[in-house]
């Protein structure tokens, strides 16, 4: 794709894209602040500098479209419409959280938003995309479902049997991969046979090679709109491998210590958000737009975050709530 | 009623309700055109079509993530897993993903699937096409776990496996598929999670599953002729939910509980019984609990070794002699 010249898009989709990115890029700042106030227990992924991919999409798609992510899922949630205070109170185990403080940062959930989960073991909501796609394609619906994860993915079984089991069926599915370079702490290319992770492997089910610009919203809009709209219409699977670089470690007990000095530096002059803002500045949109844009982002993560903390705590009676569709958790009588 | 075969019983049940709702689909390797490796899918293909009978590639991951997607978003899928000892190349969907979503999404995801498999030793296939696994599957909170005996059970526990709104998993004893029995005409709907008591007797009740069920009513029956021991015989049926309630009354009426499993020895579903009796009705026992299983190996495969190591008739008999006499 032709990414030297700005593409031709409305204004209200770009500041829509913006705006998306900003919401991300905020959010997930505060859950990092939040960690180190110890307000957020346990672990979590963070998808700083990634904004754009799930903005990308999560702007593309239609409300009820099927979205699957992994456990760096927080940003592909929110993309989906699902509240920060739900996101932000899952995180610190608070009631007002998407689970009710059950899953935690590696499961966000948001059904009524098409935010069908977020999926901890690699690999594994590959083939649950495609059945939400069959059933999609079952009832008719032009319902598409848009499947992110990461490049060590792509070395996994389950991989490969998503996307052969897709492309027989023709099933109306989006596989992304977000390359950001690193598979937890080692660089991809270390541990794979070819360059590109997930195009590279394309053509071993049919499928065009598809590389863009990960930190190009515009990119990454146009790439999911045409790649969805062929699904929806019945044209079968697409796998997009997105370029990318996560600002931050791994997970929360990451320094990201293994990345080569200065790579963080180029990457950052990268920033999805400061290319965008740019862009949007070259294009005639006035500063005062953006800079209210920015404050009003930052007010409803601080307003979030204050709901998020004001919430109580799960009650303990909902320990024993939930494992069957009657509520109860009962295994015997 | 109809004389069916255990495996027409399954496509009988499949059947039934395919008929009755339009969102029950079915996928799985060989299901379809081939009507299945086991002859238990036969006619399905010819009636339902390939839109809603879905031949796989040989993919369990793809197979079970596939019916979960589909189920978490409006259709009622049955997925076949050819050998249940398959399942351990996709059981991070079992373990990790059917049965914890609900859960951990707190109830915005409900899963209401149903996965078949062929389960169980005597066909001297060897040890990793012949096992028991029902027993791994009962230790993961968040998945219905069902194993029929006869041919009535299994069209009826099928069909309301596929009703269930929760992941119900269906064990189905491979050497029991040519077995005949009586099914019901109609519609047949069976109740999830209640054991059935075959035949009542004195002495001791005898906790049994799937083809050791055929075991245990054969062995009660030389026990009474032959040795003067009365037994109860009770099938399971279900282990997830457990009908604690039929075990421990009939246990506590005999005051002796005997299991008999096709498990290998450590951590079977009997000891999870054992447990519960010991914990609940310590008081009501006259002696000891018997647990009859396989040993703690991997199953061999040839006649005589097979047939020596899980749980035979004689061998039942003989360990309720010695234990009761």
């Amino acid at each position: 794709m032709d990414t030297s010249k700005p593409m031709i898009l409305g204004n209200d989709i770009r500041l829509e894209l913006y705006k998306m990115q900003l919401d991300l890029r905020y959010c997930e700042k505060r859950a990092y602040d939040l960690f180190l106030q110890n307000l957020i227990k346990g672990t979590s992924h963070l998808s700083l500098g990634q904004e754009a991919i799930a903005a990308g999409f999560g702007v593309a798609m239609r409300p009820d479209d099927y979205t699957f992510c992994t456990y760096r899922g927080h940003a592909h949630t929110l993309a989906r419409g699902a509240s920060m205070e739900g996101v932000l109170g899952e995180l610190m185990g608070r009631q007002c959280g998407l689970l009710g403080g059950k899953g935690g940062s590696m499961h966000l959930t948001d059904v009524t938003k098409g935010a069908m989960g977020s999926y901890a073991i690699i690999g594994a909501h590959l083939p649950v995309a495609a059945g939400a796609a069959w059933s999609a394609q079952y009832r008719g619906t032009e319902q598409v479902a848009v499947c992110f994860f990461g490049d060590g993915t792509t070395n996994i079984g389950a991989f490969h049997e998503a996307l052969n089991f897709s492309v027989i069926w023709k099933l109306p599915v989006v596989y992304v991969c977000e390359n950001n370079l690193y598979m937890e702490y080692t660089p991809i290319r270390s541990v794979t046979a070819v360059d590109h992770p997930a195009a590279d492997r394309a053509s071993a089910y049919g499928l065009e090679k598809i590389v863009v610009d990960g930190n190009d919203a515009d990119e990454v809009y146009h790439t999911a709109v045409k790649y969805m709209e062929r699904a929806r219409k019945g044209g079968g699977p697409a796998l997009i491998e997105c370029m990318t670089y996560r600002h931050s470690g791994h997970s929360r007990a990451d320094p990201g210590a293994y990345r080569p000095k200065g790579e963080l530096e180029r990457w950052l002059e990268r920033d999805p958000i400061k290319i965008y803002r740019e862009r949007l500045l070259g294009l005639g949109i006035v500063e005062a737009t953006l800079t209210d844009l920015e404050v009003e982002s930052m007010r409803k993560v601080d307003v979030a975050t204050e709901t998020a903390k004001g919430s109580p705590v799960p009650s303990l009676d909902q320990i024993d709530k939930n494992v069957w569709a009657d509520g109860s958790t009962a295994w015997r009588n | 009623m109809a004389e069916l075969t255990y495996r027409e019983a399954v496509a009988a049940g499949i059947a039934q309700e395919m008929r009755r709702d339009e969102n029950v689909v079915f996928l799985g390797e060989d299901i379809g055109a081939a009507g299945g490796v086991f002859k238990a899918t036969v006619g399905l293909f010819e009636e339902f079509g390939p839109r809603r009978i879905r031949d796989t590639p040989i993919s369990e991951q793809a197979i079970l993530g596939a019916a979960m997607g589909a189920a978490m978003t409006g259709l009622k899928p049955i997925a076949e897993i050819m050998f249940s000892d398959f399942l351990a190349v996709c059981w991070d969907l079992v373990a990790n993903e059917i049965a914890k979503t609900r859960y951990m999404t707190d109830g915005q995801i409900t899963l209401p699937l149903v996965i078949r498999t062929a389960n169980g030793a005597g066909s001297r296939f060897g040890a990793q096409h012949s096992q028991s696994v029902e027993n791994w599957a009962m230790a993961i909170p968040g998945i219905k776990v069902i194993a029929p005996a006869f041919p009535a059970d299994v069209k009826g526990l099928i069909a309301a496996a596929i009703r269930d709104p929760d992941p119900v998993l269906v064990f189905e004893q491979k050497s029991l598929y040519a077995f005949k029995g009586e099914v019901p005409d109609g519609e047949h709907v069976e109740q999830i999670g209640k054991a059935k008591v075959l035949r009542h007797g004195t002495d001791c009740t005898i906790v049994a599953l799937a083809l050791m069920v055929h075991r245990a009513l054969a062995a009660a029956e030389i026990l009474e002729k032959e040795h003067g021991i009365s037994c109860t015989v009770v099938d399971v049926r279900s282990l997830v939910p457990l009908d604690t309630v039929t075990i421990l009354a009939e246990v506590a009426k005999t005051g002796r509980l005997v299991t008999i499993e096709e498990n290998p020895r450590l951590c079977g579903w009997g000891a999870e019984i054992a447990s519960i009796v010991a914990d609940e009705i310590f008081w009501d026992l006259d002696g000891p609990i018997i647990r009859i299983t396989t040993p703690h190996i991997p199953l061999p495969s040839a006649d005589l070794l097979e047939d020596n190591t899980i749980p035979s008739v004689e061998r039942v008999v003989r360990e309720i002699r010695e234990k009761i006499d």
